[in-house]
């Protein structure tokens, strides 16, 4: 068996492979989180509840209605977005022109409410959700075996990725996100419904999440802590990005996954704060993130 | 995000009535073990007087911490473990807490405030992680089971605080203490330098203030006294565990602060004896008080942003507006 | 081409927070018109234009397009409704390109121009089309924001010193665009400092001071009344 610094080469890929899908789902957060900051100037901290629901939506989907997996991917963010839309037009949409740190503390207030209704009606523990049988097996890659399942979310999360972006960067409605997010009286004052797209971009957003949610529903278990942990990450991996660019949020995403699958090869016991440190040495080095400008 | 307290310090009439209103306060914390629960008040102490820490920083400086629990719960272990297995004195152990929250704050504070706003929040609350973390990793905290049977100890050799009221009149002490410094410290011309920074950090820059030691400092400071009131719980319940060193924790604490009043004295501490209160009372019930907390957040941002205390002066303000 | 107002202001009062700004300023333009606001720094011009934009939203009285009252509708409808504004600080936004800035504004009737006929009528914005906006120079920056709102359609236009800052040659040029749209029958509001430019446009002025509307003359007194200018004015 060939080994790479030690390291058996399995091993060594197996992990990269799981750095890699955890980095897909910091991509994926971090990218909604940043395109809501962009325009709303508000952290979304029910981002974690939000990425949460849609693997519940999922579970709860399949379990008392019988629809599966692929319907789910669409289904579960509509559903999610809908609930964000609610939520944009009945609470954040009062807090704009006030401090952007009460955006957080509400959404904070949404996300323990969300987490404590679940936690309350499921428990702690996990739900399991299978993976649709089209995605059940591994592959050989001669190098290693691949699951089948794990593949298709690193492809599935980079063309959710890319979709944002060209839909951000090519798009009419992308570029009056874009106006929006200089100077939003102005695109209003030319008459573009800006209340109505600050709306739409929470739940997007929360849409992103929701798509998250649904892709890991099958790697993890659907549990209603999931989302909490992993924001608070998420944000690390957003001050080390820089929320000024939504290619720089999806790049920091996947590299920090990987290094902190790298990290479980060489140093196990500091795989879970390994993003943390490099957030401080981030902020160090270049206090305003890796694509970040210093507003 | 705070209510002018320069306002009422300048007038005459509502010196002396916070004067009277003090002493009156401290007559009640004297008597109420007599009436409640010894236990409930300590913890209503603690809390209150984290709250009141954490407020130093949201309230005067304008910096909204979200990993104030890595002071308060780190604090606790380092008190519980030099209590417990270097058997200290018991105020040892508590300034030992206080101590190295002043460390912990210095580390964090020295990375946290190279951002603003909105990332120092996030910052903050990564570091924290980062340590509860470490703490269920290092030997020393004893992991899931945390550090128990921690000793109350004899107070410098003299009081037995394993006697309640001795316990609870310690606890007192500290806080009354803790609080002390802190109205000392807003009302000292750092503390006035710190409004400044929160009203137009760019003015007091370009008045050659160096802003980021201040800021520093007044971190430092915050977290030096949330370990003070995280060490003294320790002692209280002799024991410390990862509860108090995890993001829940920081939420609460700010919770506390916003119900009562961001940027008041006393603001803070009211929040806390309700919020503890408020977890007693649903102890006994399945009720998630998480979903409550949350809710509770919900309401305060939504409708009444000023909080209890903050309310209340602000509608004494408008009384006496209409008076003249 | 009737008598009535297109655009009627009625007593416009406004505010900035707790300052009062505008004390019932009165203005009308015909369909067609291009009527100059004078006055010097601070005397409320621009405020007059962001408040019949609805940017600035503590008003009270009239504003009327076409009699219809424009004031209580949100932001967004003031432009669907056919108004279209040429700020100051010109608002070219720097992540969009040329093209994109230039197609920005949803259109808001069929009279507007087309994408061709504004790179005929502005052949440099068609060259740097893929530019980003703000690497234009300010002359050209001045010119997008123009084009951007005819290609609205929008019969009103509030242009808000178009002239300010810009090299002798290109205040020329902008002077020959706007005779150009006057030629085409757009109706336009001017704020301009330099009334030397405003005068070879300007059909009627209005002359304002304290947020007041002190004086309206038509624009072939302008030369009479040039001692008086100078006085309130300060130039």
């Amino acid at each position: 068996m060939s080994t790479i610094f030690g390291i058996p080469a399995p091993a060594l890929f197996g992990q990269i492979l799981i750095g890699l899908i955890n980095g897909s789902f910091y991509a994926l957060l971090s990218l909604g989180l940043a395109v809501i900051f962009g325009l709303l100037r508000i952290i979304n901290f029910a981002h974690g509840a939000q990425y949460m629901l849609g693997a519940f939506a999922a579970y709860l989907l399949l379990t008392y209605a019988g629809i599966g997996y692929w319907p789910s991917l669409i289904l579960a963010p509509l559903l999610v977005g809908l609930l964000a839309v609610v939520i944009e037009k009945t609470m954040l949409s009062r807090l704009y022109g006030v401090d952007p740190l009460y955006g957080l503390l509400l959404t904070f207030g949404l996300a323990l409410i969300l987490e404590g209704l679940f936690r309350y009606w499921f428990g702690a523990a996990g739900q399991p959700y299978a993976a649709p049988q089209q995605l059940v097996g591994a592959y050989n890659l001669g190098f290693m075996f691949m699951p089948i399942y794990r593949g298709w979310v690193v492809i599935a999360s980079l063309v959710v990725c890319i979709g944002t972006w060209l839909l951000i960067e090519k798009t009419r409605l992308g570029a009056y996100l874009r106006a929006a997010t200089e100077n939003a009286t102005l695109v209003q004052a030319f008459g573009v419904n800006v209340p109505r797209l600050l709306t739409l971009t929470y739940g997007l957003g929360a849409a992103l999440a929701a798509i998250a949610g649904v892709l890991a529903a099958p790697i993890y278990q659907v549990s209603p802590l999931m989302g909490t942990n992993i924001i608070i990450v998420v944000f690390a991996v957003v001050v080390v990005g820089g929320m000024g660019s939504i290619l720089g949020a999806i790049i920091t995403g996947y590299m920090l996954g990987v290094l902190e699958g790298l990290t479980k090869v060489f140093y196990p016991e500091a795989s879970n704060i390994v993003i943390f440190v490099i957030m401080a040495i981030v902020l160090l080095v270049r206090p305003a993130g890796l694509f970040g400008r210093e507003e | 995000m705070a209510v002018d307290t320069q306002y009422y310090a300048a007038q005459p009439r509502f010196r002396t009535s916070a004067v009277v209103f003090g002493v009156i306060a401290i007559a009640a914390l004297l008597a109420a073990p007599f009436f409640f629960y010894p236990v409930l008040l300590m913890s209503m102490l603690c809390f209150a007087l984290f709250a009141c820490a954490f407020n130093l920083l949201i309230g005067y400086v304008g910096l909204l911490s979200f990993g104030h629990a890595a002071f308060f719960g780190g604090a606790a272990y380092f008190a519980a473990h030099a209590a417990k297995v270097w058997g200290w004195d018991p105020l040892g152990a508590v300034l030992l807490g206080a101590a190295g929250a002043a460390g912990m704050g210095l580390a964090i504070g020295f990375l946290a405030i190279r951002r603003q706003g909105i990332y120092f929040a996030m910052i903050t609350l990564a570091l924290s992680q980062m340590f509860a973390f470490i703490c269920l990793q290092v030997p020393f905290t004893h992991g899931e089971d945390g550090i128990q049977g921690v000793p109350r100890g004899e107070l410098l050799g003299l009081v037995d605080l394993n006697e309640p009221l001795a316990m609870y009149y310690f606890t007192l002490a500290i806080f009354l203490f803790g609080f002390f410094a802190i109205w000392r410290i807003v009302h000292s011309p750092f503390g006035n330098i710190l409004k400044a920074i929160r009203e137009n950090e760019r003015r007091a820059i370009s008045l050659g203030y160096r802003v980021d030691r201040y800021k520093l400092g007044a971190f430092v400071m915050s977290a030096a006294l949330a370990g003070l009131a995280g060490g003294t719980k320790a002692i209280v319940f002799q024991f410390a565990t990862l509860t108090d060193v995890q993001w829940q924790m920081s939420g609460e604490v700010i919770l506390m602060t916003l119900l009562g009043g961001i940027g008041t004295m006393v603001g803070p501490a009211v929040g806390a004896a309700l919020v503890v209160a408020l977890q007693n009372y649903l102890a006994a019930s399945n009720f998630p008080v998480t979903v409550l907390i949350g809710i509770i957040f919900v309401v305060c941002v939504l409708v009444f942003r000023r909080g209890i205390v903050g309310e209340i002066l602000e509608l004494a303000r408008r009384r006496s507006k209409d008076a003249k | 081409m009737s008598n009535a107002p297109l655009l009627e202001v009625r007593g416009l009062n406004a505010w900035y927070g707790e300052s009062h700004v505008l004390h019932g300023v009165d203005l009308d333009i015909r369909e067609g018109e291009t009527v100059t606001l004078l006055g010097r720094n601070g005397a409320g011009k621009t405020t007059t234009l962001r408040s019949i934009m609805g940017i600035l939203r503590l008003r009270e009285g009239a504003i009327r397009l076409r009699g219809e009252d424009i004031l209580g509708l949100p932001l967004h409808k003031v432009a669907q409704a056919g108004i279209g504004y040429v700020p100051e600080e010109r608002g070219i936004f720097a992540s969009l390109n040329v093209s994109e800035n230039l197609t920005l504004p949803p259109t808001v009737s069929k009279d507007g121009m087309s994408v061709e006929e504004i790179y005929e009528l502005f052949p440099n914005l068609y060259e740097r089309r893929s530019s980003q906006g703000t690497k234009l120079s300010g002359g050209e920056q001045q010119m997008l924001a123009i084009a951007r709102v005819l290609r609205t359609g929008a019969k009103v236009i509030l242009l808000d010193e178009p002239t300010e800052g810009l090299a002798p040659v290109i205040v020329q040029r902008i002077g020959d665009v706007l005779t150009a749209l006057k030629k085409r029958g757009m109706t336009i509001l001017l704020v301009e400092q330099n009334f030397r430019f405003a005068r070879k446009v300007a059909d009627r002025f209005y002359l304002m001071e304290d947020g007041r509307m002190v004086n309206a003359f038509p624009g072939h007194e302008l030369d009479a009344r040039m001692d008086e200018l100078h006085e309130v004015l300060g130039v």
